[in-house]
């Protein structure tokens, strides 16, 4: 009789806060196949994980940073980017990973990555985006492509809905690059490259919504999406993000679409002031976690 | 601990009071400030933005207030001291962050130079018309510390009294001034830094293993902090939360957890509560009066000496938590409190209540745009005294 060796350790396991377990994510949905692809680029990356902090914003997606074991902000619905912004000012050792949904980074918070972006702050923005406000019951959100039905769209949407990476690109930011939750692969890559590179970093990650996406919209369930994911997505690095929009049943552009060099806003703000003020300028210290006793 | 002397201005100066809170901030040991500008409290940041590269600090002009107001935040979990600065129209879009500050119990500090309202209202002249705002302004039961100066000195002391209490409570602090105070130019002492107390950030000396982020420590039943980036992995959210930090979203929780944040202002009130008291003993009448309208006041005071009445002063510098027991105590003795405010009535709301009818309370209503004529606060004195 053969026996068989069954692994029962995850390897994502020890970046997970296993005593919040189980996960509040739907059976089907795609938040944590991208969970599991940025630890295993966490691995990759070599980096410190004491220094990883992520922030999220409001929604399902929100949700990731109360489940990694990282220090880790839910913050306000579409305030990820500026709270991380002051986060990675005043902790320039840090390396933020900003972790929201389309709806939280889009439509509420859609300045604050504008101008994130167009700054070029060193934060890595990771999107997971299922077209949908799924956390409040499937509402339109900005990504919604046309002739969705949604809870405020019974007949169907009609907004025109935004073009991410073309959007991104435009406010400056250095890496941009889309998958789905079927490239676990070159998502997990992905990520790793794009924690390699200072500056504004964002990842777009189509991911499915069975309970309120596609159940409206007769799309089947978990499975049936990563097969039109499959059956849909083409990769074309370096395509213009122009290019690269979505529709409901169309096809789906992937990969890295910009990577480019810009100054980062950090080292910007400290060329710029030491040629201004020479040696009167003061280059911020970093605070030290002073041990005091608590009385 | 005593404040760093790079950020301390020693000496006797002429200054405005926004450019004096600036100072008291520097002096605090703020190293990191965002803001979006508003008249009147710009100059503030302007001159943070000024000092601050000299003295090791950050300023960034963020894209909104609802940035601001939570970029500082960010800037606290990475070990900064951090504040923002606004006005009326400002201060209502920051009013969603001052909750978050609230429940994850983030010192920060926010300055409010008001201005009259409703909506863009009154731009350049004053008013004191956002003091229930700053009370209540967010969803939920919190608490806040606001303080009123009423001169630039005031807002050097009283920034860095914002500062240090905002450390000590983990609550976020305010500094209410009002457009008169903001920029009347006066002469302020700034003491050196030895002089200077600065409350250290109570950072947790326990290993993680042993450390639960929202554990009610000490005297004050305020939890130990840490900063990002120190391995204690912790997790800071707007959901009501167990000691651990994680969400738990039963009645329970939220019942201790809440107890908890009001209570630690609310049982610290005698320790936390300024205020200024003349000619109490034996008054017939009190004027509570607090930031730009005190000073009106006292002229107004003085005029009813003259005419022999029997008045007394009480300035609020805290006007939250409100220093409930001093009113009671002294609406005991009195047979009016007479409350101008450069508002239709808000604070003389709390007055009322504390007085509990056992003096008559009368408000001196001015809608903002100016300070009260001493006359008009004078006729209330004259009218209850008779
Ligand atoms: C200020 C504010 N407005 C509205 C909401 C309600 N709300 C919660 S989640 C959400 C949408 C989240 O959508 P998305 O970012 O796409 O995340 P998902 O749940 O789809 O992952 C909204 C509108 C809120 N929490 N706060
Ligand atoms: S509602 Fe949708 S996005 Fe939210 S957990 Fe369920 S499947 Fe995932």
């Amino acid at each position: 009789m053969t026996t068989v060796q069954i692994e029962n350790e995850n390897p994502v396991q020890p970046f997970l806060r296993m005593d919040r377990m189980p996960h509040i994510w739907c059976p089907g949905c795609g938040i944590g196949t991208t969970v599991n692809c940025f630890t295993r680029a966490l691995i990759e990356s070599k980096a410190d994980l004491s220094k990883v902090a992520v922030v999220s914003g409001i929604g399902c997606t929100g949700r990731v940073a109360g489940y990694v074991n990282l220090d880790s902000f839910h913050t306000t619905h579409g305030r990820a980017i500026p709270f991380a912004t002051g986060l990675k000012l005043a902790n320039p050792k840090l390396n933020v990973v900003v972790y929201s949904g389309d709806g939280d980074l889009f439509a509420i918070g859609g300045n604050h990555l504008i101008h994130a972006a167009r700054r070029n702050v060193d934060l890595k923005v990771i999107c997971v985006n299922n077209l949908i406000y799924a956390m409040t019951g499937g509402q339109t959100a900005p990504t919604t492509p046309g002739a969705v039905i949604t809870s405020t769209s019974p007949y169907g949407t009609y907004d025109p809905s935004f073009n991410i990476p073309h959007l991104v690109e435009a406010a400056g930011a250095v890496y941009v690059a889309r998958w789905t939750t079927f490239h676990v692969r070159q998502l997990a890559k992905s990520m790793n490259e794009m924690f390699q590179k200072k500056g504004f970093g964002f990842i777009e990650v189509l991911s499915p919504c069975p309970t309120l996406y596609q159940r409206r919209n007769k799309m089947g369930d978990g499975l049936d999406a990563m097969k039109f994911y499959k059956e849909h997505s083409k990769v074309k690095h370096g395509c213009p993000t122009s290019e690269v929009s979505l529709t409901k049943a169309g096809e789906i552009i992937v990969g890295k679409f910009v990577d480019r060099e810009r100054p980062e806003y950090s080292d910007l703000m400290h060329a710029h002031l030491r040629e201004q003020l020479g040696e009167a300028y003061v280059e911020a210290e970093q605070v030290e976690m002073e041990h005091t006793l608590c009385s | 601990m005593n404040a760093d002397p790079r950020g301390v201005l020693t000496g006797s100066h002429f200054l405005d009071g926004d450019h004096a809170a600036c100072e008291g901030a520097l002096a605090a040991g703020a190293r990191f400030a965002a803001g979006y500008p508003i008249t009147p409290s710009t100059e503030v940041v302007e001159r943070y933005a000024m000092r601050a590269p000299k003295v090791g600090g950050t300023f960034i002009q963020m894209e909104d207030e609802l940035a601001a107001s939570i970029a500082i935040q960010g800037a606290v979990w990475g070990g900064a001291k951090a504040f923002t600065v606004t006005s009326g129209p400002g201060f209502s879009l920051m009013m969603e962050h001052i909750g978050y500050a609230a429940m994850t119990e983030t010192p920060c500090v926010f300055v409010d130079v008001q201005r009259g309202g409703p909506s863009t209202g009154l731009p350049t002249l004053p008013a004191q018309a956002d003091m229930m705002q700053v009370r209540w302004g967010s969803h939920g039961d919190y608490e806040i510390i606001a303080l009123c100066p009423n001169s630039p000195q005031e807002c050097f002391d009283l920034m860095i009294t914002a500062f240090n209490m905002s450390e000590k409570y983990r609550v976020p602090t305010f500094l209410m001034m009002d457009e008169v105070v903001g920029h009347m130019t006066e002469k302020v002492v700034i003491p050196s830094a030895d002089q200077i107390y600065v409350e250290p950030r109570n950072f947790t000396a326990k290993e993680p293993a042993a450390f639960k982020a929202y554990e009610a420590c000490g005297e004050e039943c305020v939890p130990e902090m840490v900063m990002a980036g120190e391995g204690y992995n912790i997790h800071v959210t707007g959901l009501t939360h167990d000691e651990r930090g994680y969400p738990n979203m039963t009645p329970p929780v939220q019942d201790t957890l809440l107890k908890r944040l009001v209570g630690k202002i609310r049982d610290n009130a005698d320790k936390i509560c300024l205020y200024e008291e003349a000619d109490t003993e034996g008054a017939d009448i009190v004027v509570v009066s607090y930031g730009i309208t005190s000073r009106v006041a006292q002229r107004a005071i003085d005029l009813a000496h003259e005419q022999g009445i029997k008045v007394g002063k009480f300035r609020l510098i805290t006007a939250w938590p409100f220093p409930e027991k001093k009113i009671a105590e002294i609406a005991g003795k009195v047979k009016a409190l007479v409350v101008p405010e450069l508002n239709m009535g808000q604070m003389v709301r709390e007055v009322e209540r504390c007085a509990g009818g056992k003096a008559k309370v009368l408000a001196v209503p001015h809608a903002g745009g100016s300070v009260h004529r001493p006359e008009d606060i004078l006729k209330a004195i004259v009218e209850v005294a008779r």
